[in-house]
């Protein structure tokens, strides 16, 4: 059985490393759309993908957040890295396997997957 | 969409951004009076008498990216299309209160889907909102309420992904041992 116990266990592990993920330099963040038509095209698991995959690897350097209505209804799910020092790579019609491509080529390996940018589908 | 909690996971969204610091999602399926009814509230900003006898439509919104809201419209015709019902109440600045009532054995109902996965993706998304889930069947009860973990965590945000991993394992073994309570299988 999941226990309120086993919480205190992470509080003190959690408060035991010294550099919360949140102050740590060069951040990446991953920005993923959560408005109606992110969630009907498929966002929710989109973003599970993101957290599973970066938890898998130990990645704690990327942030996953959520934001509304990018304001391109039919590219959803749209996901946005922002990489320090990077222009911005606009991900669309994201789906499960392609958020793990994203973890593996652009957030580990730095190199991002073109085919899946919004450059390459609005072709 | 595909699943309610799809659904829950966008209705909730709305609350968030009216402000809320405390939002319910009550779900209570009756196999008795075979009735799958969802209440979510919150104590947001809330919407004008005006406003609120708008909402419904989809030409209705308060966002910029766009000219439809079509959460509630697609939220509504939902319940709607299995003899379901539907409702809104609303006071500004006290809150407001959703209510869906959906034919439980209705063939064009939706299945309920991943409610730890809307439930993880709203805690993430908004740590520092309270969310009481409370599941109820005409025997059982579950209950998940980010308050009873932040009294455990204490100034740990709810956001870690070790917390996120726990209440995703939480909500799934709270449900299954609803669903085998009644002698049926996780729908
Ligand atoms: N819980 C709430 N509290 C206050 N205002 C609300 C609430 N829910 C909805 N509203 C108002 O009603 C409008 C319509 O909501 P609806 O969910 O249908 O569309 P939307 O949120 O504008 O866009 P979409 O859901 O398509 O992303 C919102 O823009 C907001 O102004
Ligand atoms: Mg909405």
């Amino acid at each position: 059985m999941k226990s309120l116990e086993e919480l205190k266990a992470i509080r003190e592990k959690a408060l035991g490393q010294v550099n919360m993920r949140t102050e740590q330099e060069g951040n990446i963040r991953v920005v993923v759309g959560m408005a109606t038509c992110g969630i009907a095209a498929g966002a929710r698991p989109v973003l599970n993908a993101f957290v599973s995959e970066l938890a898998k690897r130990g990645m704690n350097n990327v942030q996953v957040t959520q934001t509304g209505c990018i304001g391109m209804c039919r590219l959803e799910p749209i996901v946005e890295v922002y990489v320090p020092g990077e222009e911005k790579v606009t991900y669309v019609k994201m789906d499960e396997e392609k958020a793990a491509r994203v973890v593996v080529e652009h957030l580990a390996n730095h190199k991002v997957v073109n085919e899946l940018t919004i450059g390459a589908v609005e072709k | 969409m595909k699943e309610l909690s799809l659904h829950i996971l966008d209705i909730v969204k709305n609350s968030v951004k009216a402000g809320a610091t405390l939002i319910g999602i009550d779900i209570i399926e009756s196999v008795q009076a075979d009735e799958l009814t969802i209440v979510i509230s919150d104590n947001g900003c809330g919407m004008s008498k005006d406003f609120l006898a708008r909402v419904r439509d989809p030409f209705t919104t308060t966002r910029t990216t766009r000219k439809v809201g079509m959460g509630i419209p697609l939220y509504e015709a939902a319940a709607l299309q299995c003899d379901g019902r539907f409702d809104i109440t609303s006071e500004v600045n006290v809150g407001t209160t959703v209510t869906a009532v959906f034919g439980l054995s209705h063939i064009d109902r939706a299945p309920l889907g991943d409610m730890a996965e809307t439930m993880t993706t709203l805690v993430s998304g908004s740590p520092e909102i309270d969310f009481c889930y409370t599941h109820q069947t005409d025997t059982n009860r579950f209950v998940f309420d980010t308050r009873e973990i932040r009294k455990e965590l204490g100034e740990v945000p709810l956001n870690l992904p070790d917390v996120i991993l726990w209440i995703d394992a939480f909500i799934k073994e709270g449900l299954t041992t609803l669903a085998l309570s009644r002698g049926e299988t996780n729908k």
